[in-house]
């Protein structure tokens, strides 16, 4: 999927650009080691991210997937999850307020949720890991137009606030308004 | 125990009920006339076969032929229930490790406790029932385990992303994969004797046996293979995971369906 892409992403937001099947996802994956490489290395702050621990990397750099996929349980259940296989509490409040979310959404059954809910939970449960990193592939590509600029604008708010980012998306616009760098992709090639 | 004669006439009679078979067959153009042929001449012979070997070893009264003969079995029967949960990749050892520990266990516990004595006119015919149901549950869970995970890779993936293992990523799908394992003979259970008479039952009754005599064995296999179905399930569903994931807890790319 992608061949012979080298770029350096610096702390910050960073936009991952470019059309569907053009890697960007697939570049995504590398970061966090969903997958590995064929040839060549992923370095994060330095380290080769095949020297580090892969369960502790993974909690640096949370990926918050395309498609929501809440666990079992309630809103606080999925925000406690990260934490809870390390032993740490988060605070849910917070980072239901910082994804957007009334705390009133703690105890609701997290599959009853609309999409665009379920997605700002995923949001919400990556941040309870206090990741150096967020990892958004298309977070926003399965909700509808309302509901996207809400999240839009909670993701603008995150980096504003100083969160690390790297946004893969295939809309233009959103990858200027959240981010301060945009790398852009086109079949598996780095444009710019 | 009382025995009876069978007569190679009185088998050769049962053959106007496949008459049946294939007429229904070939009525309904259901195409399964060839199947019905292969699967009588197949079950002539096999069952011919296994019988001239049971005959041989009970003959020969050796507990070493017992064990070559069960552990045969255990190979077959791992071959058989690999071929069923072909989207498990590398199956194979997870199910030889659940049919012989469910074998050598229940076996061992049913020796232990003193329901049977060490002969092999009981460890032959109840090794088999073992060993064969050991065999439909782990079959049965992995080919449900293959569904569940195929059909979560992206929840699954969700999940490994917070930081999760393996185990814990696939653990939902993992119990959901040995309750399908465990459930039919469960239920079988919870319904015999209203709705079907179980096998040895039926052969003990015709055999002559008193039907409380019949009635008891049947509950000892009935109770002993549901502890071996549950523990080939729980070791071909708790090993078996492992194969979709790289050590570095990524989920594999999807094989060949």
């Amino acid at each position: 999927m992608l061949d012979d892409v080298s770029v350096a992403i610096p702390d910050g937001a960073t936009a991952l650009l470019g059309p569907s099947g053009s890697g960007k996802s697939s570049l995504l994956r590398l970061l966090n080691r969903l997958s590995d490489p064929d040839l060549g290395t992923i370095h994060f702050k330095g380290d080769d991210v095949r020297e580090l621990d892969v369960l502790a990397l993974r909690r640096r750099a949370v990926l918050v997937p395309q498609l929501p996929a809440p666990l079992p349980g309630t809103v606080a259940d999925n925000v406690r999850y990260g934490p809870s296989l390390v032993e740490r509490e988060p605070d849910v409040n917070s980072c239901l307020g910082r994804a957007g979310l009334a705390r009133t959404y703690a105890e609701r059954d997290a599959a009853e949720l609309s999409v665009g809910e379920q997605q700002r939970v995923m949001l919400a449960r990556a941040l309870a890991l206090e990741p150096e990193v967020l990892l958004l592939d298309e977070p926003t590509s399965a909700l509808d137009e309302a509901t996207r600029e809400g999240v839009e604008r909670t993701l603008i708010e995150l980096a504003q606030a100083g969160v690390a980012m790297v946004l893969v998306t295939h809309d233009r616009g959103q990858a200027v308004r959240v981010a301060s760098k945009v790398v852009e992709l086109r079949e598996g090639h780095l444009v710019r | 125990m009382s025995s009876i004669d069978v007569t190679l006439t009185e088998v050769a009679a049962s053959l106007v009920l496949v008459g049946i078979a294939v007429a229904v067959s070939r009525w309904r153009r259901a195409d399964l006339e060839q199947d019905l042929v292969v699967a009588v001449v197949r079950s002539f012979i096999q069952l011919t076969a296994i019988g001239y070997v049971i005959q041989a070893i009970f003959d020969s009264d050796s507990l070493l032929l017992v064990a070559a003969l069960l552990a045969g079995m255990v190979a077959f029967g791992s071959f058989t229930a690999r071929s069923r949960a072909k989207d498990v990749p590398g199956a194979l050892t997870p199910i030889a490790l659940a049919l012989t520990v469910a074998a050598v266990t229940t076996l061992g516990l049913i020796l232990v406790l003193g329901v049977f004595d060490a002969k092999p006119r009981y460890l032959v015919p109840v090794g088999g029932m073992v060993i064969g149901n050991a065999m439909t549950a782990a079959a049965v869970a992995l080919n449900r385990l293959g569904d569940e995970i195929g059909g979560a890779r992206a929840a699954i993936e969700a999940t490994l992303s917070l930081g999760a293992t393996s185990r814990q990523a696939a653990a939902g799908a993992v119990t959901r994969s040995l309750r399908s394992g465990m459930i039919t003979l469960i239920d079988s259970t919870k319904t015999t004797g209203i709705v079907f008479f179980p096998g040895a039952m039926t052969g003990m009754l015709v055999a002559g046996a008193e039907p409380v005599d019949a009635v008891r064995l049947q509950l000892i296999l009935l109770w002993s293979l549901l502890g071996s179905v549950s523990l080939s399930a729980l070791i071909a569903t708790g090993l078996g995971y492992r194969g979709f994931f790289t050590p570095a807890h990524q989920l594999r790319d999807a094989g060949p369906r």
